[in-house]
């Protein structure tokens, strides 16, 4: 059902929800960026639609809602242990459709794999509503038409932004009730993107050829990436972590088992006990990172890659490593 | 007909007694030394007619016109007047009654700055832009001061080198919830400035006495769980001199001073100048007024009446340190 609302209107909306939703969305930390001058936009939480950052690109995506950078599992005692407290309010997340589908890889990696479901995870999950903000321009280095993730159904609403009014494509009976008797009733769905400036070829085969593992092509990465890590933290489907138990400085008897975000861009990330690690060299880095993301997730779940295309990754090298241009590389030598 | 000409108005007027008689070199003010490429030709015009064909750039990022005859400095400040009412009335908003009759003052000299946070990543300012407004208050001024601006403790510009050296810095801002414990923030800080951040159990702690403002650890952070205060920070180097007597590097006088506390002090500076300075000599450089007052005489006077920050610093005592520029100092 389409409506079309006035900013007053949608305000009003998110108002209502507040009550029993946080609501998060791109927001814009002026001057936060990293150089001076220039600003972070990252997900935060939202309470009107002037926080909102519709126009720009998030640096960061909206993994952390679901899987926060570090979580803590419970706190122990010598003998005895307990949860943190938990929000009990719904989750609505105003998403780009690349990012839609990302969450839809990340549910694969953490509820379809093997028999366990991740209860960190789907706790959070499943109380999301997804607002979609239709996204028909692209930026700089996007390649979700490639990816097959420029479009999304999965979406409790949709939304265009940027007119007087904001047109409103509504799928979900609980938008409709908050919804009641709002605006006028018009007919609108959301378009998509049709075309990046960046596309991207990805491999038709069955079996990455072995000679790929070893290919000269992955020795450049080596002297090109410093391992910083930007590429896996602000990537949607990255999702590794590590578990460690931090005790309590004065007391180490009492402390927090912590999960937190990791990467295998960053150093350390396969060190074992004894000081062995894998893939030493960051060009192996970059070689995992790549097969991956689009071979071995589909070799396990048969969905497709794993990379959604939304280009974090490029925004954010300091190097000027092109992820896009990778994959086109794998697919060209296979 | 022989010149006859007062050389204290020449040189006022921004020209110089050159080593050739007759020939003078016109300096141009270029504050923070970025202009817009318009300037550039009137500047060659004037070369090519009055001077001889060349440029040079001075240390201070101005530019002189050498080989110029002194007689026609009239005519050749009609040529400049643009300049100055480009750069210094309208930019820099400085109330310059007659543009065309060549720069006013250049006892202070063009405020010098790196290329600072328009184009250098590591910058913490935009050292143009504060270079302009440090202009503005402070030409056209007799008085013999050098300032220059640099956007973070790299010091391109070697501010440590001027009478005041503006330092731009920035206040690392911790979000423990988004640190990952990478190590990058803290590996690098030792590596590039002072090891002031200690990774332990997972997360970062900053040792407040040890950071220098650098803002490298926001660059490094991957989840941008150090971000800069938005609020700009400076810290002021202050009397560093070359010079045939007593050459040294500039000192902290002030750390974590915001821009207001910066333009206070550079005012208050050129009064306490008047009062002290040694009128019988030709022109008495800053820096040897606050060696004859003592620094807390120099301190006391330019702090008079300023509402520092919260967060400022001052240096309670400074030890000078230089050399003596003497030739007994060394055997054969
Ligand atoms: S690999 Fe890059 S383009 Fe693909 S989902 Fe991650 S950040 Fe986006
Ligand atoms: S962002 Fe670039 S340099 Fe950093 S780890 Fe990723 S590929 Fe390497
Ligand atoms: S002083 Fe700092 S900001 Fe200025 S050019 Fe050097 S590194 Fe860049
Ligand atoms: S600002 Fe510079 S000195 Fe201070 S903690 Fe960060 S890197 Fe270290
Ligand atoms: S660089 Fe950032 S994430 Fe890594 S240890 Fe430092 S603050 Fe934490």
């Amino acid at each position: 059902m389409g409506k079309s609302v006035s900013t007053t209107e949608f305000n009003e909306m998110l108002k209502t929800l507040a009550g029993e939703y946080r609501i998060f969305a791109p927001k814009r930390f002026v001057h936060h960026g990293k150089c001076t001058g220039t600003d972070l936009i990252r997900y935060g939480e939202v309470h009107s639609l002037d926080e909102i950052e519709y126009k720009a690109k998030s640096n960061f995506s909206l993994k952390e809602i679901l899987h926060p950078i570090n979580q803590t599992i419970f706190y122990f005692t010598e003998t005895e242990f307990s949860e943190p407290a938990t929000e009990n309010k719904g989750i609505v997340i105003f998403a780009r459709p690349c990012d839609i589908n990302g969450v839809f890889r990340l549910d694969n990696i953490f509820l379809h794999n093997g028999d366990e479901e991740d209860y960190y995870y789907k706790k959070p999950r499943d109380k999301v509503r997804f607002v979609m903000m239709e996204c028909t321009v692209g930026f700089e280095n996007c390649f979700c038409v490639s990816m097959d993730t420029n479009k999304s159904d999965d979406y409790h609403m949709a939304v265009r932004f940027g007119g007087e009014e904001y047109l409103l494509d509504i799928r979900d009976q609980f938008f409709i009730d908050v919804l009641e008797g709002v605006g006028e009733d018009i007919e609108f769905t959301p378009d998509f993107i049709k075309r990046n400036r960046v596309e991207v070829r990805l491999p038709e085969i069955d079996r990455m050829p072995p000679a790929m593992y070893d290919h000269e092509m992955w020795d450049e990465y080596s002297t090109r990436c410093i391992a910083c890590g930007r590429c896996t933290t602000t990537c949607i489907t990255c999702s590794c972590f590590t578990t460690t138990d931090i005790a309590n400085e004065d007391n180490p008897k009492q402390g927090e088992r912590r999960r937190t975000w990791a990467s295998c861009h960053i150093e350390g990330f396969t060190d074992m006990a004894g000081g062995h690690g894998f893939r030493k060299k960051n060009g192996e880095k970059m070689r995992f990172k790549t097969l991956h993301k689009i071979y071995d997730y589909n070799r396990r779940f048969g969905k497709g890659p794993m990379c959604v295309g939304c280009g974090r990754c490029d925004d954010a090298c300091p190097v000027y490593i092109s992820f896009s241009n990778c994959i086109n590389k794998v697919t060209s030598y296979v | 007909m022989t010149l006859d000409i007062n050389i204290g108005k020449v040189i006022k007027n921004a020209y110089r007694i050159t080593s050739t008689r007759g020939l003078t070199a016109l300096r141009v003010r270029i504050p923070g030394g970025h202009l817009e490429t318009k300037y550039l030709d009137i500047l060659k015009k004037i070369a090519d007619d009055f001077g001889n064909g060349t440029l040079h750039m001075t240390t201070r990022q101005g530019f002189e016109i050498p080989g110029i005859d002194l007689k026609r400095i009239p005519e050749i400040n009609q040529r400049i007047g643009p300049v100055i009412q480009g750069i210094e009335i309208d930019t820099a908003g400085i109330d310059i009654s007659e543009p065309e009759a060549g720069y006013p003052a250049a006892g202070t000299r063009n405020i010098a700055s790196c290329i600072g946070g328009r184009v250098c990543p590591f910058a913490n300012c935009d050292t143009t832009d504060l270079a302009f407004k440090i202009e503005k208050k402070v030409y056209p001024n007799n008085f013999h001061v050098k300032i220059a601006v640099t956007g973070c403790p790299n010091d391109c510009i070697k501010g440590h080198l001027h009478d005041f050296g503006i330092i731009g810095l920035c206040e690392p801002v911790y979000d423990y919830s988004r640190c990952i414990g990478c190590g990058a923030c803290s590996n690098n800080c030792r590596a590039v400035a002072t090891g002031a951040l200690i990774l332990k159990n997972g997360k970062i702690r900053r040792d407040e006495r040890r950071c220098i403002g650098c803002g490298e650890c926001v660059l490094q952070c991957p989840t941008a769980a150090w971000t800069r205060n938005p609020m700009k920070f400076y810290k002021m180097v202050i009397m560093g001199r070359t010079g045939k007597k007593n050459p040294r590097i500039a000192r902290p006088f002030l750390i974590w001073v915001n821009e207001s506390v910066v333009m206070d002090v550079l005012t208050n500076t050129y009064q306490y100048i008047d009062k002290y300075i040694n009128k019988s000599l030709p022109k008495e450089h800053v820096g040897y007024i606050v060696d004859r007052t003592g620094y807390p005489t120099f301190r006391d006077f330019v702090l008079d009446g300023v509402k520092l920050n919260p967060e400022a610093k001052l240096s309670q005592h400074i030890n000078w340190g230089g050399y003596e520029n003497a030739s007994y100092l060394f055997i054969k």
